[in-house]
């Protein structure tokens, strides 16, 4: 338990990475993704075929593939960077056709009806927009959007095989360097990844009844 | 685009702003594309050396050697057969999960919730590393016992909430014909759960699928570690672009035509069952999807609880 209890701070510290690069490469993945939803769902052809193109490479590339390709071939054809900004480009490339399939979705689940109700009673096209059909997509969007970052939480540990010491890389190195107590430690691990993902996941849940519209 | 809700029907004049609009970014687009494959292609100066560049013969020539594609072939191999125990596995685990967390008994229901809590929580990266070094099972069985625990408990979520949107008439039939409670569940609720599901369940297995890729980091002869570590050392690392690109190609033509199987199934079973009335198939591809049928499982439970005995159904 001492001996466990010593190796705290080591924890933390790649608790810390990870989290850091849960946020970083949440925010940049959100912001990418919704440039991809928002080219989806453009009535501009070549711009539709991009998105889609792009979400379905991207989508169906194991990470650790991209994480190959950020860490090795990256650096071969000469684009030379911190491994951490390279997890950080991983994370976002593969996360973010999620973002934008989660965003898409939310929109195109709003009923047609909807918007000709809005335009029938003379709304413009910015309040059919912005007073009608965005607050429905909203409701629909934020839970499965708060999936998609659960599911970002568990893929930051391939950056542990791919040179960045966060919480993965910690535990591995750990429970080499401490063989009597593995299973307490990893154990622990465990526990520190359920601190992020257990919350987040009770809160899509709540949020998903909360809001779901009922047709 | 006439079925959007963001726009109208394009008159004339937006039909041919579009139009301009769509031209540009194509050449925008393609102007991309070229200048990506002129980078890749310009030979680079590295320590004094001019070194070819990426679509250079040499850099290719490997690959007329039916030796490395069948070395190759072994990575796939590898990768299939672990997909394949742990498809098996957690279809399985699943019905297991999915009659265990719908029990009626207490007792059973409780505990498997939380089960299913922390094993979904946790990443698959982190259980095999848990099962290689408590369990040391070698780098196979980590892999693809991992693999079973993480998608079973997904699957048998994805399975009880299709039991949950069954028609309550059934299970009712099903009793009044003199089935009992268990006979009733695998004779004729779960046959119908199981095709409703399927769609996602198939799209589930395309992660699944992914998922083996992991095994490159604990240890696990797969296609990444098999043709960009093995292949590699012994070919050396100038093909290092060109054995990405088909690794890459590989994946995506496995991947790709799971995810086109499991959306043919969802719009063929769309037409033929009950989903139809609802409108709309439920695209298995779509990371809501999972947590739409989760949710609505919850609700439905939910609602069904106040009306029975039992009345603590979540």
């Amino acid at each position: 338990m001492e001996q466990l209890w010593s190796l705290m701070p080591t924890f933390l510290e790649g608790f810390r990475v990870t989290l850091i690069l849960l946020l970083v490469s949440g925010v940049s993945a959100l912001v990418l993704g919704t440039v991809i939803a928002a080219m989806r769902i453009s009535p501009v052809g070549a711009l539709r075929g991009f998105a889609a193109f792009w979400t379905e490479i991207a989508r169906n590339t194991p990470l650790t593939l991209v994480f190959f390709f950020t860490a090795f071939v990256m650096p071969m054809l000469g684009l030379r960077a911190p491994y951490l900004l390279l997890a950080f480009v991983a994370l976002t490339y593969y996360t973010s056709p999620f973002v934008a399939e989660a965003l898409r979705s939310g929109i195109n689940g709003v009923p047609l009806g909807q918007a000709e109700a809005a335009r029938s009673i003379g709304l413009a096209f910015g309040q059919t927009v912005s007073l009608v059909v965005l607050p429905q997509a909203f409701r629909m969007t934020i839970p499965p959007l708060i999936n998609v970052f659960i599911a970002l939480t568990k893929n930051t540990s391939v950056a542990g095989g791919f040179f960045v010491v966060e919480l993965f890389a910690t535990t591995r190195q750990l429970a080499n360097d401490n063989g009597n107590i593995v299973i307490p430690i990893l154990l622990t691990a465990a526990a520190l990844y359920l601190v992020i993902t257990i919350p987040l996941g009770f809160l899509a849940g709540r949020l998903e009844k909360r809001w779901v519209v009922k047709r | 685009m006439s079925t959007s809700v963001l726009f109208d029907a394009p008159g004339p004049r937006a039909r041919r702003f579009s139009l301009i609009l769509s031209l540009v970014s194509l050449v925008l687009i393609a102007a991309l594309a070229v200048w990506v494959f002129m980078l890749l292609a310009a030979p680079r100066e590295s320590g004094g050396i001019t070194l070819p560049g990426m679509f250079d013969a040499s850099r290719w020539d490997i690959f007329a050697d039916p030796e490395v594609w069948a070395s190759i072939g072994r990575g796939v191999i590898a990768t299939l057969q672990a997909a394949a125990v742990a498809a098996v596995g957690a279809i399985i685990l699943g019905i297991l999960f999915s009659l265990l967390r719908s029990s009626a008994i207490g007792w059973v229901r409780v505990p498997t919730a939380w089960l299913i809590e922390f094993l979904r929580g946790m990443p698959v990266l982190l259980m095999m590393l848990f099962i290689l070094l408590v369990a040391s099972t070698g780098a196979f069985w980590a892999v693809v016992i991992a693999l079973i625990l993480y998608n079973g408990t997904l699957i048998g979520e994805i399975l009880r909430a299709g039991l949950v949107a069954l028609p309550r008439g059934q299970r009712e039939a099903a009793l009044s014909v003199g089935m009992r409670e268990f006979q009733s569940k695998m004779l004729v609720e779960f046959p119908q759960a199981f095709r409703q599901m399927l769609p996602i369940i198939v799209a589930q297995l395309v992660v699944l699928l992914k998922d083996t890729s992991l095994g490159y980091i604990v240890g696990y002869n797969e296609i990444i570690r098999n043709n960009m570590n093995n292949l590699l050392s012994f070919f050396g690392n100038r093909y290092m672009f060109s054995m990405f690109v088909v690794t890459l190609a590989i994946y995506l033509v496995i991947n790709l035509s799971l995810s086109w199987f499991a959306r043919w199934l969802a719009r063929r079973t769309a037409s033929g069952t009950g989903k139809a009335r609802r409108g709309k198939a439920i695209d298995p591809m779509n990371p809501a999807a999972l947590l739409e049928v989760e949710a609505k499982a919850d609700l439905m439970a939910a609602n069904k609880g106040l009306g029975r005995h039992d009345g603590t159904a979540v």
